[in-house]
């Protein structure tokens, strides 16, 4: 280091021998390039989810006040589990529905393809609030899928501010959730596996149990927790077709948050939400990684 | 595009150059340097490091260790786009959303040339490649060939004193692969250009070039003209590589008496010390061989078996199982065949003149 | 050569992808003639006919507010994703660095987070900074969940871009940011501009997070659809929810035509 480089603010970085000047131009660039970005998320992502975390271990007092309350409140923990069950109705008839529908859009031809795609993309771009609106609609007392029931003798069930309405309207509004990953799972399967299984002389059937449907488990899995995720958090939905009787958890976040000001409460079932959310997610993709293992040609 | 006798290319230096990617070297320090104007070809099989050699003078890698002078400057720290010299990629690199012209024309706005000149230069240079008429027309509607030209168009049109060619004829068929090396070779005599060319296919490289420089696990092996690699190959690897090579293993006596399988043998070129293990090379088509049991009377006769015969319209290979075991090529053209078949006994003799030895 | 029985197969099939699509599509239809109706009632189907409601709708400043507010906030978010969510894109595709997976999946988290609990920390940040009802505050807290939407189709655009096209530029003697402007952003414009189109959708359509950042002041359309939903029977609702079904019909098949279009150029 000379006088000269004292003087201009330093000497030049010390030349490494795994890192050369296109690199680490390179990576400045890239750093450069995402700053916006992560200022973005840190601010409106990271920061209010880390002060959710800190409310709900210091208010009203420090302590773990109110995950006791959580744990301990009877009418919670039923929210929870109906949160959680109807999570896995949700999840169940939307892979019921959507397998079919995926698969159809793989076996048929491409103008079938292009008119299901697009079928199973309109609801998908369409508003929630239309769709939710719209089932508020269908279901009300008196409306037209009260009628259609009567008409085969079940007028006396009824749908609007029940949880069979929440999960009806939600199987609807989450269908695409399920189609779209397992349609993309079920295109990139060589339909040459189902032949060859065929010409060593297995019936459909078996080829198709035995060869196919396994390997459209990574599509399976991926739309479930799509699905369900998704579910966990719905709020809208079970707000408008549902009852303060059988809310779901994002219901009774925002009561304690915007009506009764319970900042620490309302933060602790956020913290336990968001802990559910990723053990889910965390135990489906662990199960998806094994099974992915398992498939490789050892 | 005016035509200068004098060589207008760069000379490009290569001093101890060294790339290495965490614990992989791609490139062990070489020397090499590229006269200007000439036409030198980076010849190796693939991972041989020639196609990082030509990245690293192009700026795309970055120099581990060493130096990499154009005309004398040095060009380590310099981004691609202010080196100043053309490139043509292997699957050409057109934009597609660009036509012809737009596409040769691209240097040329990037060095703020004026539009007249622009039309100028871009017309010199689609002629050059023959595409006079295909300026409108868009990437995508051309054949390979024609892409390449364009490729080569762009490369060429704001006259750089050096232009990289990284395998361009690899996706081409084989009659349109030898019209094209014809046009590249009249091409690099119009321009005067320093080409410098990577390619796996050692025909090509004969074809082409001034100079050969023959790379292997990360080093050159030899740098010379086709004809001195291809009749002085210092090593087996340059040996097989360009051209068929027949070995003969065997033991040194002294100087250039080598004992394979009991018989002496005599070799043109190479000093080896008693007792050093090596191999005699000779070309395929500079054997001869001599039917009968007994043997011939001449300087080099080695015994051998017949085991294949494989004709090939204008002359014919023998491959000969020696004494050890191991298999040589003879190479004789239609009108000189001596008459053999399988199982046959024969003796191999060839001129000490076309042997050399080689470290085995 | 299809046996009789694959055949029934495949017609029953066809018949079950029949109902569901049904199913998926039709409810939200429902709104469109209830939009019509001439009472102020969600009577369905409705006795009479009318088109008071869109006059209503396009007249009453709470409802042209929120559409405007919403139209304004989604066209602000969906720059400021999209710009924001390129780069990053640009960045993830380009260079391996220190936190590349971690910066990543912090940058899609807030398409896996339940948006609730964002919600409720975002809320919380505003009461103190002020920033309830503001456009500036909406635009900040919608782009962020639209931030991932973007990424997403960019870096798939980019990583099916052939680099090598980005150093024959440089050899030509491009700079880095004219490199991306004449080279790589023509043939990413597809990705990029489904991305704008998913943010866009994405702001215009939230309403959770909005529901706790409104006031009076600034409600965003979904916002303003949920209240009358809850407060009042007010078949408006029902125009403005037509309005939005035509909106997003238009945009899928937009993005649907990009999309085609993309595959056929390359």
């Amino acid at each position: 280091m000379t006088l000269v480089d004292v003087f201009s603010g330093g000497a030049a970085p010390p030349q490494s021998r795994t890192e050369t000047e296109g690199a680490r131009r390179r990576r400045r660039g890239a750093y450069a390039l995402l700053t916006p970005s992560v200022i973005l998320v840190i601010g409106v992502f990271v920061v209010p989810l880390a002060l959710m975390l800190w409310r709900s271990f210091t208010d009203p007092v420090a302590g773990f006040g109110n995950f006791t309350w959580y744990m301990g409140d009877e009418v919670q923990r039923r929210v929870l589990l109906r949160t959680f069950t109807t999570g896995l109705e949700v999840t169940v008839i939307c892979l019921v529905l959507g397998y079919p529908y995926a698969y159809a859009m793989v076996a048929f031809g491409p103008k079938v393809r292009a008119m299901l795609t697009l079928l199973v993309l309109v609801p998908f771009w369409t508003s929630l609030m239309v769709r939710t609106f719209a089932w508020v609609i269908l279901l009300q007392d008196n409306g037209p899928a009260h009628t259609i029931l009567s008409l085969i003798g079940l007028g006396d069930v009824r749908l609007i501010r029940t949880n069979l309405g929440v999960v009806i309207g939600m199987s609807q509004i989450l269908l695409p959730f399920m189609v779209l990953p397992l349609y993309a799972v079920m295109a990139g399967i060589d339909r040459k596996l189902v032949l060859a299984s065929s010409s060593l002389g297995a019936r459909p059937l078996m080829s198709f149990i035995r060869i196919w449907a396994p390997l459209t488990m990574p599509g399976v899995g991926a739309g479930a927790l799509m699905v369900f995720i998704s579910s966990l958090g719905f709020y809208v939905t079970p707000a408008l077709l549902g009852s303060p009787d059988n809310a779901l958890i994002s219901q009774q976040i925002y009561v304690q948050v915007n009506s009764l000001l319970q900042w620490g409460r309302g933060g602790a079932m956020g913290v336990v939400l968001l802990l559910l959310t990723f053990v889910v997610l965390a135990v489906l993709m662990l199960a998806l990684r094994r099974a992915s293992r398992q498939k490789q040609p050892s | 595009m005016s035509i200068d006798h004098a060589p207008r290319g760069a000379s490009i230096t290569m001093r101890g150059l060294t790339k290495r990617y965490d614990s992989v070297t791609a490139v062990n320090a070489i020397d090499l340097e590229a006269r200007p104007g000439e036409f030198l070809t980076l010849l190796g099989p693939s991972g041989s490091g020639k196609t990082t050699t030509l990245n690293m003078i192009a700026g795309f890698v970055d120099v581990t260790e060493g130096e990499l002078q154009i005309d004398g400057q040095p060009v380590g720290d310099l981004p691609p786009y202010r080196r100043n010299i053309g490139m043509v990629f292997q699957e050409y690199a057109l934009f597609p959303h660009m036509t012809v012209t737009h596409n040769v024309e691209y240097p040329l706005r990037q060095r703020k040339f004026a539009k007249a000149e622009r039309r100028e230069k871009v017309a010199a240079a689609l002629q050059t490649v023959g595409l006079e008429d295909f300026g409108r027309r868009m990437p995508k509607a051309l054949s390979g060939g024609q892409q390449q030209r364009v490729a080569l168009a762009r490369a060429i049109v704001y006259e750089p004193r050096v232009l990289l060619m990284d395998e361009p004829l690899g996706a081409l068929d084989k009659k349109l692969r030898d019209s094209l090396q014809l046009e590249i070779k009249r091409i690099h005599g119009e321009l005067g250009t320093t080409f410098v060319y990577v390619t796996h296919d050692q025909d090509e490289a004969l074809v082409l070039s001034d100079r050969i420089a023959v790379f292997n696990d990360a080093r050159i092996e030899q740098v010379g003209t086709p004809t001195e690699l291809y009749e002085r190959p210092e090593s087996v690897f340059v040996a097989g590589f360009l051209g068929e090579s027949s070995l003969f293993g065997g033991t040194v006596t002294d100087g250039r008496t080598v004992d394979v399988g009991g018989r002496r043998i005599v070799a043109g070129r190479g000093d080896f010390v008693r007792g050093d293990t090596v191999a005699v090379v000779v070309r395929p088509e500079r054997i001869r061989i001599v039917a009968g049991e007994s043997e011939p009377a001449a300087v080099n006769a080695v015994p051998g078996t017949v085991i294949q015969e494989i004709y090939l319209g204008n002359s014919r290979k023998v491959e000969v199982r020696l004494s050890d075991d191991t298999m040589v090529l003879v190479r004789e053209s239609a009108g000189n065949i001596t008459p053999t078949e399988p199982g046959q006994h024969i003796w191999l003799t060839f001129d000490p003149d076309n042997a050399a030895i080689l470290p085995a | 050569m299809i046996r009789r029985s694959t055949t029934v197969w495949r017609a029953l099939l066809l018949v079950f992808c029949a109902v569901v699509a049904v199913w998926l599509v039709a409810p939200s239809l429902i709104v469109v003639p209830l939009s019509f109706t001439d009472r102020a009632s969600f009577n369905f189907p409705p006795n009479g006919w009318s088109a008071q409601w869109y006059t209503n709708f396009f007249t009453d400043p709470s409802w042209l507010w929120s559409l405007e507010a919403s139209l304004r906030v989604g066209v602000l978010v969906a720059i400021v994703a999209t710009v924001c969510g390129t780069a990053a894109a640009v960045a993830f595709s380009r260079t391996r660095f220190f936190g590349d997976q971690g910066l990543r999946a912090l940058l899609l988290a807030p398409m896996i987070v339940p948006v609730i609990v964002v919600a409720i920390g975002i809320y919380a940040i505003y009461l103190r900074l002020n920033l309830l009802g503001t456009t500036l505050g909406f635009v900040v807290a919608h782009s962020v969940l639209a931030l991932p939407f973007v990424i997403v189709p960019v870096l798939a655009s980019l990583q099916g871009f052939d680099r090598r096209l980005e150093d024959a530029a440089a050899i030509c003697g491009a700079r880095r940011w004219t490199t991306f402007r004449t080279v790589t952003l023509p043939l990413v414009a597809p990705g990029v501009l489904s991305g704008a189109l998913f943010a866009f959708a994405t702001s215009f359509d939230e309403v959770i997070l909005s529901l706790f950042i409104q006031s009076p002041y600034l409600q965003t359309l979904p916002v303003r659809m949920y209240s009358s939903v809850t407060r009042d029977t007010d078949p408006t609702i029902a125009a403005a929810a037509t309005v939005i079904l035509a909106l997003t019909t238009a945009l899928t098949v937009l993005a649907s035509i990009i999309t085609i279009r993309r595959s056929r150029v390359h």
